[in-house]
């Protein structure tokens, strides 16, 4: 029965949406108020019906109902309650519901503000959110619905339908089969969310714009509304990112976090077209510059929102092939051309009206310096884009396949990424409309002092890498020009307000918290580029099969393999568990206990036993592929040197993005 | 001489003849260590798993591909003998990167003429920008350098204090 509600209730809010997005539509060309307002409604219902279907589906899910062939797909009887839950976006039916879920809540929240100074937006802002969300519940409602259920056909043959096929009967499963090993890690359940929030959220800034467009208003009021959404959209794509790379170093026995998969590529290629954004707009509201860019910026994030979800779910990156055979694949095709072709043309419309109010003539100004940024940024994205389609492309005119690999993104991607770090250390130095080599030169120079000794002192250390020499140099650039940055504000205002260090500090924040919490991420990011260097240029790596007692050795630490254990664990699966005393100069440090699980499934999955300190990660894999013997055990040994300092620099940039977009006070918004 | 003489006498003479000359024969049967598979298998990609370097990858199919570098470097092969043997049977999807060759040099090419276009994009839009507030300013009548000189200063003065 609650299958029935589920599914009604989603068919009942994709026309809800469809009409949302007609009455909007109608209520402007019409200028009819009260279709407006009944879209708005509309759109505001959409939340809670869909809220009902996510908690039919989650019931579903806990209480264990496998004749609903998602809830088989995802869930079994062994797993705890709070992965039955996150089951919800543990597979391709359930995630896509659960986006649109996440839609829903953000596009009605928008519908709640007060509109009174924006009313013209109003209409389209529904219209672009009530198509995107009509579009995924299609998804939901005709190709990957979450509610269908299991049915024997008379030949023996199980297939999931919603409906009853002709001379079939209900199926009911004992157990399911479980969700897939690999994604019951705490970093994979909350990874997806992270991911997801950060997609929908960019979707409000995009309709925004659309709305903008559409009514011809070419001021930056569509930049303001939004840039609390923006900010939050980009917070939550750049966890997603960094938990993501955190489940890939934890859980798939790699040694990496990163390895430049479609998969991955499709969560970044956003993030590099919406980091530019969020600079380019801070112009446009300080100088009234780059209208035509930031609108082409927002309009490439959303299409890039899209194009990611449909990379990940069309099965297009698998081979091009899958991509034909799925259902849903051609739709999300003809959703993005489609969008992509009205959104540029709105654009090259507007286009003339959108030309900027100041001449932008100083090379080294403020804004001069973010555009090149924008241009660096939007190169890396075109590299990994092109990286990520190429294959696609190849396959297709060629009928073969063909790799891109880590190497190509290194190689094409790090002189790039050296270049952001040194802007990232230049721009805050440089001012707005006034810059040159000269004034620019006077403020370096104190930065730049302390600069010039990290190569010394890494050259003193033996490190004689040319890469690390310029990219831990660029590290210190950045990290000096922040202090500097904050030291001069903190100076003047003791000198001003006659305050203390700390009450100085922390009114710097509170007053500016986009400049002075900005540059928090700037030092969160170059503290990440700390660990991405060590592990990228430093990382060192052995297999062997030992004996018990036997020993290894890696970058200054011996190991000892103590014993090997294998046991059945409730939850079915078989786990091999070895363990090895970690040594240093003699001295004892800790067990390690890498494992390895093979679930009743047959999938495995490796767990490395990781020793971490702010130096180096010691990361051990119990190698059990390679096929051990009793007295012989393979494992491999990773020695990742500064990778800490990728997670540490990850949690300072949360923090960072949390000041940046926590909300003033009211007292300061007025001021 | 007698059968078993023979054999001892062939023995003997193989064992001489190979104590004196390590023949490559003997070198290959040491077998490679898991360090010298790995360094060949990071560089291959197998066909069936996506994305996933050849050394860390834990299908059975890759187990058996490390196996055949591992007999590969045992019977002498070099490294790039043994790439090409599985870039002749597999193709070049094999490997890490698309070979440098023909047409796949536009997958070297593209990315830094991309960022250079965008470079040269940027630079013509300065020039533009600059001829435009250089007609501006001819326009306008010239402030006298001093009064520049001290606006200059001022300007300056005041955004020291500001930040």
């Amino acid at each position: 029965m609650l299958i029935y509600f589920g599914f009604g209730i989603l068919v009942l809010s994709f026309l809800l949406a469809l009409f949302a997005s007609g009455a909007a539509a109608y209520g402007y060309f019409a200028r009819a108020a009260a279709w407006v307002e009944s879209s708005r409604r509309a759109m505001q219902l959409t939340f809670p019906l869909i809220t009902l279907a996510v908690v039919s589906l989650v019931y579903l899910l806990v209480t264990g109902h496998y004749e609903v062939k998602y809830v088989y797909t995802v869930t079994s009887d062994s797993m705890p309650l709070y992965l039955k839950i996150t089951a919800l976006w543990g597979g391709q039916a359930g995630s896509l519901l659960f986006w649109s879920w996440l839609l829903s809540a953000f596009a009605s929240a928008v519908t709640l503000r007060r509109w009174e100074r924006d009313r013209e937006f109003l209409p389209w802002v529904v219209v672009v959110t009530a198509v995107t969300l009509a579009f995924f519940l299609s998804l939901s409602v005709f190709f990957e619905n979450p509610f269908d259920r299991w049915w024997l056909l008379p030949g023996g043959e199980a297939v999931g339908a919603m409906f009853q096929p002709a001379g079939s009967g209900a199926a009911f499963p004992p157990d399911g089969r479980g969700l897939n090993p690999l994604l019951r890690h705490p970093g994979m359940i909350i990874h997806p969310p992270m991911l997801y929030l950060g997609f929908v959220s960019f979707v409000i800034p995009y309709a925004f714009a659309m709305a903008a467009l559409v009514t011809g208003r070419s001021d930056d009021r569509w930049i303001r509304i939004t840039r609390r959404w923006t900010l939050v959209a980009w917070l939550f794509l750049s966890l997603g990112l960094v938990l993501g790379m955190r489940w890939a170093y934890d859980v798939l026995g790699w040694g990496g976090y990163w390895g430049w998969d479609p998969v991955e590529n499709a969560a970044l290629m956003p993030w590099l077209i919406g980091t530019p954004f969020l600079h380019t707009t801070i112009i446009q509201e300080k100088r009234g510059v780059f209208k035509q860019l930031n609108m082409a910026l927002i309009i490439l994030t959303y299409l890039m929102v899209i194009i990611g979800t449909f990379l990940t779910r069309s099965g297009v990156l698998s081979s091009v092939h899958a991509f034909a055979q799925s259902a849903i694949g051609p739709m999300f095709f003809a959703f993005i051309a489609l969008t992509a072709i009205l959104s540029f043309a709105l654009l090259i419309r507007r286009w003339n009206d959108l030309k900027g109010e100041i001449i932008l003539d100083r090379l080294l100004s403020r804004e001069a310096l973010f555009l090149l940024a924008a241009v660096v940024f939007l190169s890396v994205f075109f590299i990994v884009a092109y990286g990520v389609f190429s294959p696609l492309v190849y396959e297709i005119v060629t009928n073969q396949k063909i790799t891109f690999g880590p190497p190509w993104y290194e190689r094409a991607t790090a002189p790039l990424l050296g270049l952001l770090m040194l802007l990232m250390g230049v721009a805050p130095l440089s001012a707005w409309g006034y810059s040159n080599a000269r004034t620019l030169g006077r403020a370096i120079w104190k930065p730049a002092l302390p600069t010039a000794l990290v190569p010394l002192a890494l050259a003193w250390l033996g490190i004689r890498n040319p890469i690390a020499l310029t990219g831990f140099t660029l590290v210190g650039f950045v990290l000096f020009v922040t202090l500097y940055e904050y030291g001069r504000g903190v100076r003047g205002r003791m000198k001003a307000n006659r305050e203390t260090v700390f009450q100085a500090l922390g009114r710097l924040f509170v007053r500016n918290r986009r400049r002075y919490g900005g540059y928090l991420i700037h030092v969160a990011m170059v503290v990440m580029a700390v660990g991405i260097l060590g592990i990228e240029l430093f990382q060192s790596e052995t297999q062997r099969s030992l004996a018990i007692g036997d020993e290894i050795e890696l970058g200054g630490y011996t190991l000892r393999y103590d014993s090997l254990a294998r046991f059945p664990y409730t939850d079915g699966r078989l786990v091999t568990r070895a363990e090895l005393s970690v040594y240093q100069d003699g001295r004892f440090l800790v067990t390690l206990a890498p494992r390895y699980d093979l679930y009743p499934d047959g999938q495995p999955m490796t767990i490395p036993g990781i020793y971490s300190t702010l130096a180096d990660d010691l990361y051990v894999v119990l190698v059990n592929w390679e096929n051990p013997l009793a007295s012989q055990t393979p494992f491999k040994v990773y020695h990742n040197p500064l990778v800490n300092w990728l997670w540490i620099g990850s949690l300072i940039f949360i923090g960072g993005m949390i000041l940046t977009a926590w909300p003033p006070k009211e007292r300061e918004r007025e001021g | 001489m007698s059968k078993p003489f023979h054999i001892v006498l062939f023995l003997v003479l193989l064992f001489v003849s190979l104590a004196a000359h390590p023949s490559p024969v003997l070198a290959q049967q040491a077998t490679p260590s898991d360090d010298e598979v790995n360094a060949i298998a990071r560089q291959l990609f197998c066909p069936v798993c996506e994305n996933t370097p050849l050394d860390v990858c834990p299908t059975e199919a890759c187990r058996q591909w490390r196996e055949l570098i591992r007999q590969m470097l045992a019977e002498g092969r070099s490294e790039e003998e043994i790439i090409r043997y599985f870039v002749d049977n597999y193709g070049a999807r094999v490997l890490a990167e698309p070979p440098r060759q023909g047409v796949n040099w536009i997958f070297y090419l593209v990315p830094p003429l991309a960022f250079l276009t965008g470079l040269f994009l940027l630079g013509r839009g300065f020039y533009d920008w600059r001829q435009k507030a250089r007609q501006a300013a001819a326009q306008a009548s010239p402030p006298s350098p001093a009064a520049a000189d001290e606006y200059a200063a001022r300007l300056e003065e005041e955004l020291r204090k500001r930040r």
